[in-house]
């Protein structure tokens, strides 16, 4: 395989954006990566998406964007797995570029989820819609049911929940893409309504526009056109069981394990190697979860961590969610596993202003579909 | 539940808790399925499951999709079976300060939802406290 580098990006703010189109929003945010790589040409695109025919009733958002960039008749395919759908485009982007069968290649998200009239019927489409969702639960409910687990076995507090947004936010008042660009207390927190036991308001990631986008190349391209650039040295990805249910435990992510082990391999590194890491907090537990599944932690060990400050961007132990993760950020669904790459390759260029880890070389990104049924993760190294 | 066809084909599992049971290793599959996920064996013989079981995690719905916000608040929890099988399911008719992890359920025949679009009423399985 060819080595793969990351040389630019480009987002728009995430939040409520009434004003502007699911097309407005991802022509914006590939216009801005293209600009920033500098290319005069790219040879394919994919566009992580989770449901724009549920959200705003278009299907075929590949072709659709192509024609609104003006760059047909380049391929360009969307590219599904839930909420996981921008970390896996950009795995096809990385693997067409490392196979040698293009130079050039576009990796996006959208969603644009403000226009939908059943949005938490939407989202639960993610889960098994005739053994889970057929009974009522919805998303936030699934993972209440993982932070019931969790809090009954290990003894996770709510306060250590809470300690996971107040981070977040903290990180997120720092970022101006931010949807939520300020910080809460913990009262607010525990004043929020409650959603799905014990998850709050506060706990949740929110409803979401946004897009953004990345462009791949081959490293020997790159050289010609960039002298800044972020090298991609592991892409895995797993799956699990589409039901909660199905599993033998409700507080390890089988899928999250499964492709961590294999991305620490081709990266050649351990989890003490790495000094930031974008994380899927859709929810606060699932990045108590996902902490401990990465092996920063001991299992049952995540809130302590968050409670402890480990994961905050000073700690340098591991900053967990620089950029305000999904909770602070904004969750665009298909945008958020490109998001969270832009964070660490910014991050990695040392272009992250106010939240810059200091002395960041290597970066995570851990993005998922369902309560973990599908993972994708990927570990880039600045020089 | 848009259809009728997609809801009949659910009926013996939603109604009878039918599930397979894998011939050659045993594994029950809730709903059935057509390869065992242990074994990779294609044959199974059609069991009914068990009514009783306990909670092994369960939460309060609060915020619902359209279709169940006339139900809200409700419970629902994971309840695994006494023959290990685990499903989702609501759990009813109890004050809901008093479920917890572990206690023993039963499950029972109840209507979950009515569909607008087809105007069928929806039936399937809750669990009740013991
Ligand atoms: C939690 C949730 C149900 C709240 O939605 P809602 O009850 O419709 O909330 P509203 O839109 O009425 O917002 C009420 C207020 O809270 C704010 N708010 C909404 N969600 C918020 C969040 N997650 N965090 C912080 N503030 C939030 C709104 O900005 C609004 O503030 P305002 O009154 O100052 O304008 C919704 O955000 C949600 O479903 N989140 C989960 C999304 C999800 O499941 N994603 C997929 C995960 S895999
Ligand atoms: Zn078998």
């Amino acid at each position: 395989m060819r080595d793969v580098v990351i040389i630019g990006a480009g987002m728009t703010k995430f939040g409520e954006l009434w004003t502007k189109s699911i097309r407005d929003i991802f022509v914006e945010a590939a216009l801005k990566a293209i600009e920033d790589a500098g290319v005069e040409y790219i040879d394919s695109m994919y566009i992580g998406s989770m449901s724009p025919g549920l959200f705003v009733e278009q299907e075929h958002i590949g072709a659709l964007m192509a024609d609104y960039l003006g760059i047909t008749p380049i391929p360009a395919t969307r590219v599904e797995s839930a909420c996981a759908s921008g970390g896996a485009a950009f795995r096809q982007a990385f693997l067409e570029v490392a196979s040698g069968a293009s130079n050039i290649v576009l990796a996006g998200g959208v969603e644009k989820m403000t226009d939908a009239e059943d949005v938490t019927a939407a989202l639960a489409t993610a889960a098994d819609q005739e053994y889970e969702v057929y009974q009522g639960i919805t998303f936030p409910g699934l993972y209440a049911l993982i932070a019931k687990a969790h809090m009954h076995q290990f003894g996770t507090t709510r306060k250590q929940l809470s300690d996971v947004a107040i981070k977040n936010h903290r990180n997120g008042s720092k970022n101006p893409n931010a949807q939520f660009g300020f910080e809460i207390t913990p009262e607010q927190v525990m004043n929020s309504t409650m959603v799905a036991d014990p998850l709050r308001l506060l706990d949740c990631s929110p409803v979401t526009d946004g897009a953004a986008a990345v462009i791949v190349a081959s490293v020997e391209v790159a050289k010609n056109i960039k002298k800044d650039f972020v090298k991609v040295i592991a892409s895995a990805q797993a799956s699990d069981t589409i039901a909660l249910h199905s599993r033998e435990s409700f507080t390890t992510l089988g899928s999250v394990v499964k492709a961590a082990e294999k991305a620490y391999r081709m990266a050649g590194i351990k989890p003490k190697d790495v000094n930031l890491v974008e994380v899927h907090d859709c929810f606060t537990i699932a990045e108590i979860l996902v902490s401990e599944d990465l092996g920063f932690f001991e299992k049952g060990k995540g809130g302590e961590a968050v409670e402890n400050g480990l994961t905050s961007i000073e700690s340098g132990k591991i900053a967990i969610n620089t950029s305000g993760g999904l909770k602070a950020k904004g969750h665009p669904v298909g945008a958020t596993g490109i998001a969270q790459i832009i964070e660490v390759y910014e991050q990695l260029l040392g272009k992250a202003g106010a939240r810059q880890v200091k002395n960041a070389r290597i970066g995570m990104t851990q993005n998922m579909g369902g309560t973990g049924a599908s993972c994708v993760i990927h570990i880039l190294e600045g020089k | 539940m848009k259809n009728v066809a997609r809801y009949q084909r659910e009926i013996p599992q939603r109604y009878r808790l039918e599930a397979g049971k894998c011939t050659s290793c045993g594994y029950i599959a809730f709903p059935p399925r057509l390869i065992c996920p242990k074994c990779k064996s294609k044959n199974f013989e059609t069991i009914k499951l068990s009514d009783e079981g306990k909670i092994l995690t369960f939460t309060i719905i609060r915020v619902s999709a359209e279709q169940f916000s006339k139900q809200t608040p409700f419970a629902v929890g994971i309840i695994e079976l006494n023959d290990g099988v685990k499903i989702t399911t609501q759990i009813v008719d109890t004050e809901l300060d008093k479920i917890e992890i572990g206690k023993k359920v039963k499950i029972v025949f109840r209507k979950i939802q009515e569909d607008g679009h087809a105007g069928i009423l929806c039936y399937g399985y809750k669990a009740i406290m013991l």
